[in-house]
Order: structure tokens, then sequence, then C-alpha cells
């Protein structure tokens, strides 16, 4: 199965700066292996990122997002204790979650 | 008997209260987007423009950075900010990728208009950041050379 995701949140002057670095193959289907067959495609489709219970991000996903995906972004609010969690799904149904806590 | 009154009233609140919040959270999951996905099966930038129903006007609020030169167009580091107030979502697009939509942000309230992330870059080309913001479109673009394709081959 998929491995965890490195999550970092910082906060940052009353935001949360959270950095993710996903790990996924992120394969378009159009790259070929060294036997010339099509590597089927297989890529994250949706990416949704809560703070506690609430989202601040949601992403829908292309297969021209790089390999092993990085995303930052940056929320108002946080407060040590809060929980950052980062979930995604990919097109073959697969699908991961990872949080941290905010200090 | 006064007392009683209050606790009545005060239990009617909070029913009332439970009743909101109850009816709040599917109002919520009706918001959520539907992923765009004859947006991202487009092949070409006129493809996803009139798959998403507009073209966007060009706008210089948009701050939007990527290397001049990539060395490698498989991980091509972008950054997007809106400085659009009501910006709901960040769409980054390839021109010359084989579907040029990449991904869509939704920018949820409380959340800044600014994403990093990286993409695959198949050739030089213009890569475009599409803003919604209030239900209009705006767009930045900048040209990224790749010097080895992204495709890996």
């Amino acid at each position: 199965m998929a491995s965890p995701m490195r999550i970092r949140a910082t906060m940052i002057n009353g935001s949360t700066e959270v950095k993710v670095l996903m790990s996924h193959p992120m394969e378009t289907g159009q790259r070929k292996d060294s036997s010339g067959a099509l590597v089927p495609v297989h890529h994250i489709k949706e990416v949704i990122a809560k703070h506690n219970d609430k989202v601040v991000l949601q992403a829908d996903w292309g297969a021209a997002v790089s390999q092993n995906p990085f995303l930052q972004f940056t929320f108002n609010g946080g407060a040590a204790g809060d929980t950052v969690s980062v979930t995604w799904n990919d097109n073959k149904g697969e699908t991961r979650t990872d949080q941290v806590a905010l200090r | 008997m006064s007392l009683d009154r209050r606790n009545f009233l005060s239990l009617g609140v909070a029913a009332l209260g439970t009743l909101v919040s109850g009816l709040s959270f599917p109002l919520r999951l009706l918001a959520q987007h539907v992923r765009p996905d004859a947006a991202f099966a487009a092949t070409d930038m006129a493809g996803v423009y009139a798959a998403i129903g507009s073209t966007p006007e060009t706008s210089a609020e948009i701050v939007f950075t990527s290397p001049e030169i990539a060395e490698n167009g498989a991980v091509v580091p972008v950054s997007v900010t809106s400085n659009i107030p009501g910006t709901t979502k960040i769409s980054i697009l390839v021109e010359k990728n084989p579907n040029p939509l990449t991904a869509v942000f939704y920018i949820a309230e409380g959340t800044q208009a600014s994403v990093q992330t990286r993409v695959k870059v198949a050739q030089t080309c213009n890569l475009y950041a599409v803003i919604e913001a209030n239900g209009k479109l705006f767009s930045a673009s900048r040209e990224t050379k790749v010097t080895l394709g992204g495709c890996g081959g």
C-alpha cells in the first residue's frame, strides 16, 4: 500500500502553513516501460485537507501533477493541539489519510 | 413556575440550534464541487475553456511563478497567489501537455488564495494560472522552457 505522507504544519503569525509531500507514482498512462508496454494510468484524483473537522483546501488533480506530489498552502488560525489532516484518493480507488498535530 | 418557563425556552433554543446545525451539514455537502471531468479530458486550451464555460481575462493581480528554464520537465515547481478578493478556485494549466488542465484547488473561507505544487511540463510552453473569483475567471501566464521532457521518454 501507499507509504505515509509527510506533513509539516507550522504556525506563523496567526496562520498555519502546511507542506505536504505525498508518496505516489502519478503515472500519466502515456509512459512506456522498458519492454515497450504502456504503464497504466495511476494518479491522485482528489486531495482534501482539514483543520480539525473543517475542510480548508480541496483539490482535483490530473495526471500531470509530478510524481510524489508536493503541496503547500496556508490557512488562517490554528492553535497548539489542533490537527491537520490530508486525504488523497486516486483513480484506482486507493486512499490514504495522514495527520499531524500542531505544536 | 417562571423557572420552568425559562428552562422550557432554553430547551427550545437548544433544539433549534441542533436543527440548524443539522440542516447546515447537508447544505455544506451540497455546496461541494463536482470534479470537472470534461475540462480534465480536454486536449487543448480552447477545449478546457469551452468545458469551464468561458475564457478568463488576463489579470495583473495574480502572482504566478514558475522557473524560466526547467531542467527537468517532470518536476516544475509552480506557485500561484491570487490578490483578487473572493478567490474560490485556483487552476493550473500547461498549454502543450496532452491534457492542459493539471490541477484545480478549491479555496475554503479562511484559507489564503495561495498554493504551491509541482507539475509535469511535456515541452516548452506557456503555463497558465486561472482564478475564479465571484463567478468570474481571471488568468496569468508564464513561459517555461523545458530542456528535458516531462513524460520520461
